[in-house]
């Protein structure tokens, strides 16, 4: 009997809700005996000159182990460089200047109170403009802030000239804050053997211990990464931030295992931010509906240091740029810019939600400018079943897609023209209260680049089975869904199988968790391990069971001969006894798959309170196709969490900075992550188109809902005060805009 | 100063600073690690536990202020002993009420708080009774779901 | 983010507290459901030498009838004064307003003494106390003081009180049967409010439109000679000095006074108004 596609709670859960999870500022391992306590002193200003540093009332402070600056760490060499700690010059409030160790955790903010650092403030760059004019650099020894370029930017050509109808429009995808609900943290010690072990709240432990080995200047042999329970991600924790080092490096000097975690107002300014676009769409075509070409031209805002932001993050938004749509001609051009802030890198979608944002505003536009139904015009451009696979402009390649199917599913669920209707009656009626409605349509590529994992399953000789994979789940549930397909494929109970992650010493390889790849790649590593053990087991039953291999079938976990049910058989036991050491096993690096292109359409239902402003999301109705579902309950749980953060960006998130570089949002009273009384009940529709791409037949379903629900939550929020002559309004769709967009409507007409 | 707390039914006493707060001495003193810290702000309530069984936020009581009280953490719902889930605990495994575990402790109590007082809330009243704990992976949809399973109550795809 | 060093007593009686308050003066903070002291000295806003917990003194917990007003013990928390019989048959503006604060954990912890006593001008009970013309009363080391409610509020987290004094009742009239209207506008329901309304009666009170809560006394002289809500709310913003800021520009707030004072006076008439509720 099959597990997967049915619904199995996870195996995770038990101990998450008696015991609570083993995150990284709960361990207790002896290794951490005696362990000091770490914080780092944080910069108070934008961008300043350090001109002094005092550290000696600190250092005289009961409980300091000791105190260090950039002149105690190494240094680094290179343009754009960032240091360990800041040396002489801060970039970005939340910059760690120094390092504070000691005994007591009390002691810690006592210590870092006493620490006197001079500042001579800089001029700050705060805002695209800023940064691109240029007038204030944040590295000396270069004369632009731009640190990234892509295509043609500000190019004038040709493009529009056959086009009836062109719009544009100048708008801004905004930086937001992933925060997850556990903040950075890492403890770490060296043992007698002079390896260092580190467990750090990472998505990635392999890539965090290549980091480290670089930075120590030690073999990755000598550093075992950890990951122990993590409490979200969103692509903020790929890998290993500048701080980790930091740690290994001074549990090194001090001889003591040394425990970090940052405060939450910490996290907020100095983990990689999210998103940060300034793009300026031009879309046009003829006045039936048809586009004749689209350009994406934007500005990616890259913080204080090159991070993800200044390649890698705008490069997706090229590749993604066109959507669900057939565009025949297309350009995009791209230039990421230094300012003085946080740095930006991935978060829950990475580079796609601001193509799809961008692209979806843009059909919005341009079906207002033409009196035609946005979801008719989506309709004319779709990329259309028969067409697949699909090569885009932008260089995707396109695998399968149901664009049409799909949004018609949600207009039929949602009863779009009754929407339509009472949005028609309310405005007739001069209702306070606006009704807003708004589609989007997406794709989205996940496991981009394909990359492999590693997948090992072994079958012990009790029958029972555990798998290692490289994959790094924390939250989304993918050892149960790995177990589930175990089961299936070895026919063991899932109560005998058990999953392994995150460990380098048990994991040696591994690429890990991010861009919606785990199932793809770490699922397909598993399952072809398994195969590859059911082969080496077919050989072993065979002597046991004195028969040919070729008639042995594996049967709900027995090894029988095919058409002689009632003899007896052989167990994963028996087989394993008969193995090698007593266990089969089989470890493969899974390289066969490729990136595949998840799709949907969804709607959502606003209300707008037309006299203050106020917006209440009141329906979200999601089609989020992503192949074969293993575990329904789990797809599920990973759209809601997607359609809950797409709908705070639209909504309500925004990492915000005054013009000297204070944020202004940095606690999470002032940030508005969204609340339980935010969101409505979700409204879900199945669809599974399969894809050819690896061999589960299965894409990603981690950020694809996220991607899709935040331009249909701000288009309903725009749709809502279409009447009013509002045509754009820039996220998150706050009152104050709201209001502010209203009036301005006011003075026009 | 010394603290005596009744935490999950066993009296404890220790001596901690005056200024130590009930979460880290939950935490660090009693090593009780379920109870987690989200922020700073009393804004998440990763760290709700039930002080004389109402939930507050630890993070926001001075570990004396707690002193002569009774505390209950996650770990004190089920019998230390291997006994049954908490129909709290059940459900919210059972509805998929979290993923990465980090807001579920705090989420869990909160909602024991609410069934308490309210023994069959509709869905808008679990919303507004959750608004104090924050979760970053589930939309809360399934949370929601969790508390209207464990109050007996008909549960929404 | 932990609070500086500070010694922590613990309240016996209103009398030793006064003793400690008088000993420590400055130094000491009266610490009652601790909602808005300890997030202050997490941050080391605020590092008191000693903290004084009132909140073993059970004697100021309570919500009694007394002749024509109400009697409430500062230590009354706000999850009571919501729940309280008393008080929604004779001040339902105040349980209403206090079910409103923060989240059901803040509910359970913060106490109308201390609220009012730290008197935040984006906090709501003020406002509502203001409203309700409440009465403070307050010991100190010379005895007992009563305060309006209009002369408490003086600017920012200033009031008359003196270091040595406690808030330790406040008194509102009955107001049975009155009509009353509540309007708090923020973003998300857990936060403070952007600008609110309190009315009672012709009695308007306003939350954040400037260094206090503040009467909209113009609005309530409209009231008063007849004008409708619409009208009389279109006065709410007169005389207010509310803080321009990105999230809520001084304008906008205004323009928010003037919404939400329509839309209470429209439910202390009996109405029920526009907009999203």
């Amino acid at each position: 009997m099959s597990v997967v596609g049915t619904r199995v709670v996870r195996i995770e859960d038990h101990k998450l809700i008696t015991s609570g999870g083993d995150y990284v500022d709960d361990l207790r391992d002896p290794l951490l005996t005696g362990a000091v306590h770490a914080m780092f002193v944080r910069s108070p200003l934008a961008h300043a000159r350090i001109s002094a540093i005092d550290t000696s009332a600190a250092r005289e402070l009961t409980g300091v182990v000791g105190v260090f600056t950039a002149e105690d760490v190494p240094g680094m060499d290179g343009p754009l460089a960032e240091p360990w700690l800041a040396v002489d010059t801060v970039r970005y409030v939340g910059e760690p200047v120094a390092l504070v160790l000691t005994e007591q955790r009390y002691q810690l903010a006592d210590a870092a109170e006493l620490i006197d650092i001079d500042y001579d403030p800089l001029p700050a760059v705060i805002g695209y403009e800023s940064a691109l004019a240029g007038e204030t650099l944040l590295f000396e020894g270069t004369d632009t802030n731009v640190c990234g370029t892509q295509g043609e930017p500000e190019a004038v050509t040709g493009a529009f000239d056959d086009c009836e109808v062109v719009v544009t429009e100048t708008i801004v995808n905004q930086r937001v804050a992933p925060a997850p609900l556990e903040v950075r943290g890492a403890s770490c010690a060296w043992g007698p053997d002079g390896r260092l072990t580190m467990w750090l709240s990472t998505q990635n432990a392999q890539i965090a211990r290549g980091f480290l080995a670089a930075r120590l200047g030690v073999a990755e042999e000598r550093i075992r990464v950890i990951a122990p329970d993590v409490g979200g991600g969103f692509g903020a924790k790929i890998g290993a931030d500048p701080e980790a080092a930091v740690l290994g490096w001074a549990a090194r000097e001090v001889a003591r295992p040394v425990r970090w975690i940052e405060s939450r107002s910490e996290n907020l300014t100095s983990m990689t931010h999210g998103r940060g676009q300034r793009q300026t769409i031009t879309i046009g075509g003829s006045k039936d509906g048809r586009v004749g070409a689209y350009r994406l031209d934007l500005v990616q805002d890259a913080g204080a240091y090159p991070r993800l932001a200044a390649e890698l993050l705008p490069s997706f938004t090229g590749l993604m740029s066109t959507g669900v749509y057939a565009f025949p001609t297309v350009e995009f051009a791209s230039r990421s810019v230094l300012t003085n802030t946080t740095p930006i890198a991935a978060y829950r979608g990475a580079g796609r939600p601001e193509a799809t944002a961008a692209v979806e505003r843009a059909m919005d536009l341009f079906a207002a400018r033409i009196g035609m139904d946005p979801a008719d015009v989506r309709r004319i451009n779709f990329i259309r079943p028969n067409e697949f696979p699909y090569r885009t402009p932008g260089g995707a390649n396109y695998d399968s897609g149901e664009y049409e199917e799909a949004l018609d599913r949600v207009l039929a669920a949602a009863d779009y023209p009754a929407l339509r209707a009472e949005q028609a009656r309310r405005r007739a009626e001069g209702d306070v209260v606006a009704l807003g409605i708004g589609v989007s349509t997406y794709v989205e590529v996940t496991a981009n680049g394909g990359g492999g994992e590693s997948g090992k399953v072994v079958i012990h000789r009790d029958g029972s089975v555990t798998a290692y994979t490289g994959s790094s789940p924390h939250g989304q549930g993918l050892a149960s869904t790995l177990a589930m397909l175990l089961s299936d494929q070895l026919g063991v109970p899932m109560g005998r199988i058990t999953v392994r992650h995150g460990d380098t010493d048990e994991i040696p390889r591994a690429i890990g968790t991010f861009g919606s790849r785990s199932l793809q790649q770490g699922g397909s590593a598993i399952k072809q391990a398994a195969d590859k053990v059911i082969d080496a087991a077919r050989e072993l039953a065979a002597d046991l069971l004195e028969a040919n291999p070729d008639d042995l079938e594996l049967d709900e976990g027995q090894w029988q001969v095919r058409g002689a049910p009632s003899a007896a058989g052989a167990t994963w036991a028996q087989v394993a006894e008969r193995a090698e050491g007593g266990e089969l096993s089989a470890d493969l690096w899974f390289s066969d798959g490729d990136a595949t292109f998840p799709f949907g359409a969804q709607l959502a239902v606003v209300e707008v309170d037309t006299e203050t402003g106020k917006v209440v999301l009141r329906r979200i109705i999601a089609l989020d196709d992503a192949g074969p579902i293993m575990n329904p309950l789990t797809f599920a749980g990973q759209r809601h969490g997607g359609l809950a953060q797409g709908s705070a960006q639209a909504m309500l998130e925004v990492m915000d900075y005054d013009a000297d570089g204070n944020p202004t949002t940095a606690t999470l009273a002032d940030y508005s992550f969204i609340t339980a009384t935010d969101l409505p009940d979700f409204e879900l529709l199945e669809m599974a188109t399969p894809t050819d791409r690896n061999p589960l037949g299965v894409k990603g379903i981690g950020e694809a809902a996220t991607i899709g629900s935040t331009p249909a939550v701000q288009s309903a929020v725009v749709d809502a005060l279409a009447h009013l002559g509002v045509r754009h309004l820039d996220m998150p769709t706050t009152p104050i805009r709201v209001w502010n967009a209203i009036n301005a409507a006011k003075e026009v007409r | 100063m010394r603290v005596g707390i009744e935490v999950n039914g066993k009296q404890t006493t220790e001596d901690v600073e005056d200024r130590t707060l009930l979460v880290h001495h939950l935490r660090d003193v009693l090593g009780l690690t379920a109870t987690n810290v989200g922020c700073d702000t009393t804004s998440c309530g990763a760290c709700t536990v039930l002080l004389d069984g109402e939930a507050v936020k630890s993070c926001t009581v001075l570990a004396a202020q707690a002193d002569g009280h009774a505390v209950t953490t996650l770990e004190g719902l089920t019998d230390p002993d291997g006994g049954d889930l908490h129909p709290m605990q059940r459900a919210f495994r059972e509805q998929h009420g979290l993923q990465c575990g980090f807001c579920t402790p705090g989420m869990i109590m909160a909602s024991v708080s609410l069934l308490r007082d309210n023994p069959k809330p509709s869905r808008d009243e679990v919303r507004h009774a959750l608004e104090g704990n924050l979760c970053r992976c589930t939309g809360y949809h399934n949370i929601v779901n969790a508390v209207m399973d464990a109050s007996g109550q008909e549960v929404q795809a | 983010m932990i609070p500086a060093q500070v010694s922590y007593v613990r309240a016996t009686s209103v009398e030793q507290t006064l003793e400690l308050l008088a000993e420590h003066g400055d130094d000491a903070k009266v610490l009652a459901g601790g909602h808005s002291l300890l997030p202050l000295m997490k941050f080391r806003f605020a590092a008191p030498e000693v903290l004084v917990d009132i909140a073993p003194l059970d004697e100021l917990r309570y919500v009694r009838e007394s002749g024509e007003e109400i009697a409430i013990g500062a230590l009354t928390r706000y999850r009571d004064l919501h729940a309280n019989e008393i008080l929604r048959a004779h001040a339902p503006l105040l349980a209403e307003v206090a079910g409103a604060i923060g989240d059901p954990q803040v509910r359970n912890r913060g106490t109308i003494g201390g609220s009012l006593a730290h008197a935040d001008p984006a906090a709501d009970l003020p406002a509502a106390a203001l409203a309700s013309d409440a009465v403070f009363v307050v010991r100190g080391p010379e005895g007992e003081r009563e305060i309006a409610a209009e002369d408490f509020f003086l600017g920012p987290f200033t009031t008359p009180l003196e270091p040595d004094e406690l808030l330790v009742e406040i008194r509102v009239p009955k107001l049975t049967g009155v009509g009353w209207g509540f309007e708090k506008f923020n973003r998300r329901a857990i936060d403070w409010a952007i600008v609110g309304v309190t009315a009672v009666g012709s009695s308007i009170a306003l939350i954040n439109m400037g260094g206090s809560p503040i009467r909209a006394h113009a609005a309530e002289q409209a009231l008063a000679d007849g004008a409708s809500p619409a009208e009389a709310g279109a006065l709410a913003a007169e005389d207010t000095n509310p803080a321009d800021e990105p999230h809520a520009s001084a304008d906008y707030r205004r323009h928010l006074a003037r919404v939400l004072t329509t839309r209470a006076l429209a439910k202390v008439a009996g109405e029920w108004p526009a907009g999203l509720h």
